[in-house]
């Protein structure tokens, strides 16, 4: 049984529809990928998997248990972690005040995520626990967002462009950062434009356009076919 | 705001705590009588605070808790005979079991919209109490009150204000300051980023709420007995009012702002009254002044003017 299946959802901002019947499945471990170009319904599949737009119809099933209609701090207990676009961190708090709060108990049988388990996968953040989240670096903010929700023991994970806004150093580090939660027994979906990240870590790709599903494949797939990269992906 | 007590806060708490302990010993009933309603109103400053600085939402009806504090304290204690302890207990427990009550219905809505509803509950109670006059005496206020011989005294009643009012900050202090303080700060700047991180955003707006109907309800206590009588202003949405200016006055984002904005403008209304009887209009300037100039309030004006000659390199 894949650990979530999303099957066939529709949802709406009011009266725009975005999402015009999105069927995925994720296995446990893989880190599957969602690409298109802007505003084709990368964020508004996560946004609906994570219940914050809930979708219209269609379910969406976490490890055999169905979750549409559920609330976001719900479904966050039951074990999905969203690390959301841009700067999602809480300003006026501490970096260690913003991990405190995210702070849940681990599933039986796995190794918890504490801060010491996550400073040793972002040291940067380990100098400067006093430091409000509000004046860290982009960078730092996109680790400390990633980190927060680590704290919480998710056993998925939704990254929603981790990569944007970051100088190319710090999108290697990320990625890097990325392949090692993967190596540790997390499922990952990924929502990302830049094609080297996705390429490098993909085990699926779904490719998005218009609100639909309109290629599904492997990572080597892809890479073997420049035709659908040109088709869906360049601009 | 959440980080912990620096060495000379802690002194600072210290010495205000042990000059306002030293007050009696100036033998002046009139510096007495301040310094117990200012302690009062201070608690009752920092209880809306952790509606507003820390849960994000504005009541326009805090008032409502504060009045039920007191009048149930006064009427236990005065027409059915009940000691201090059990009276002074019924009177914060009623508070507290009517905020939980009216903020169930509120956390439902944000904004305005909750603001109004709590001015809308508010006026509820006003309402009772002003017509519930074989209880409560209406508008001609209940008094006298039948205040405990053990703390009918102005010395006395001071001291036991002070033991009350310093252990219950020291409790908001410590709420303010562990995992449901951060979770609470969470929620006030993002209740969507809050709900994804796991934070049951309504619930914890629910129990700021309950928490600040409780303390609300231990001023009141002490205000009815404080003034020997209860009157139905105490319920009236005007004393909503100033007690959210008080918290805007001193600044919501920092833990004691309140309690400063509280006492600045206890002591601004009485010099005021001493000169002119146009206090509302000295109030209507302060509160243009914060909201237009200084909306962290005092502390935020302090922090400013430390940064500025203190050379305070913060980052």
């Amino acid at each position: 049984m894949p650990q979530l299946e999303v099957n066939d959802i529709h949802t709406s901002y009011g009266l725009s529809q975005v999402l015009f019947g999105i069927t995925l499945d994720v296995e446990e471990g893989e880190i599957v990928s969602l690409v298109g170009r802007n505003g084709v319904g990368k964020t508004t599949t996560m946004r609906s998997i994570m219940g914050l737009t809930k979708p219209s119809q269609g379910s969406v099933k976490f490890e055999g248990k169905e979750i549409a209609g559920l609330a976001a701090h719900q479904i966050s207990k039951l074990g999905i972690g969203f690390v959301p676009e841009e700067r999602r961190i809480f300003p006026d708090l501490t970096v260690w005040e913003n991990l405190d709060i995210a702070r849940r108990p681990a599933p039986a049988g796995r190794e918890a995520w504490d801060e010491e388990r996550v400073y040793t996968l972002f040291p940067d953040l380990k100098e400067i626990p006093d430091r409000p989240g509000g004046v860290l670096s982009g960078g730092q903010q996109q680790m400390l967002t990633i980190a927060r929700s680590l704290m919480g023991n998710p056993r998925l994970l939704l990254l929603d462009e981790p990569s944007e806004g970051l100088a190319p150093k710090v999108v290697e580090n990320v990625r890097d950062q990325v392949k090692l939660l993967k190596e540790s027994g997390l499922t990952i979906i990924l929502a990302e434009q830049n094609l080297g990240f996705i390429l490098y870590l993909s085990d699926k790709v779904h490719i998005l356009e218009k609100g639909e599903v309109k290629w599904s494949g492997t990572g080597a797939a892809l890479k073997a076919d420049k035709s659908i990269v040109e088709q869906y992906l360049t601009v | 705001m959440t980080s912990p007590l620096s060495k000379t806060g802690m002194a600072a708490c210290l010495i205000i705590l042990i000059l306002c302990a030293l007050t009696p010993l100036l033998q002046s009933d009139y510096l007495i009588d301040v310094v117990t309603e200012i302690l009062i109103v201070a608690l009752f400053a920092l209880s809306l605070n952790i509606i507003i600085g820390y849960s994000g939402n504005v009541s326009f009806g805090h008032a409502a808790y504060f009045a039920i504090g007191g009048y149930v304290n006064a009427i236990l204690l005065t027409t059915y005979g009940w000691p201090l302890l059990p009276s002074a207990v019924a009177g914060v427990l009623a508070a507290t079991l009517t905020a939980a009550i009216v903020a169930y219905f509120c956390t439902r809505l944000t904004d305005i919209y909750f603001a109004m509803l709590t001015l809308a509950f508010s006026m509820l109670v006003w309402a009772i109490v002003f017509k519930w006059r074989s209880l409560t005496n209406g508008d001609d206020g209940f008094t006298p009150v039948h205040v405990p011989a053990m703390i009918d005294d102005r010395t006395a009643f001071f001291y036991f204000t002070m033991i009350v009012i310093v252990v219950s900050i020291a409790v908001l202090w410590v709420i303010t300051h562990s995992a449901f303080g951060r979770s609470l700060v969470a929620v006030r700047e993002n209740v969507g980023r809050a709900g994804f991180v796991g934070i049951h955003t309504r619930r914890m707006r629910w129990q700021a709420f309950v928490i600040a109907g409780f303390f609300a309800g231990v001023a009141g206590v002490l205000f009815g007995m404080y003034h020997r009588g209860m009157y139905v202003e105490s319920a009236f949405w005007t004393q909503s009012a100033q007690v959210l200016i008080m918290t805007l006055l001193g600044g919501i984002y920092s833990f004691f702002g309140p309690l400063i904005g509280a006492a600045v403008l206890f002591m601004l209304e009485r010099l005021t009254n001493e000169y002119t009887e146009y206090w509302p209009t000295v109030l209507g300037v302060i509160l243009l002044a914060i909201l237009l100039f200084q909306p962290d309030g005092l502390v935020g004006l302090g922090k400013r003017i430390k940064n500025k000659f203190g050379g305070g390199g913060s980052p």
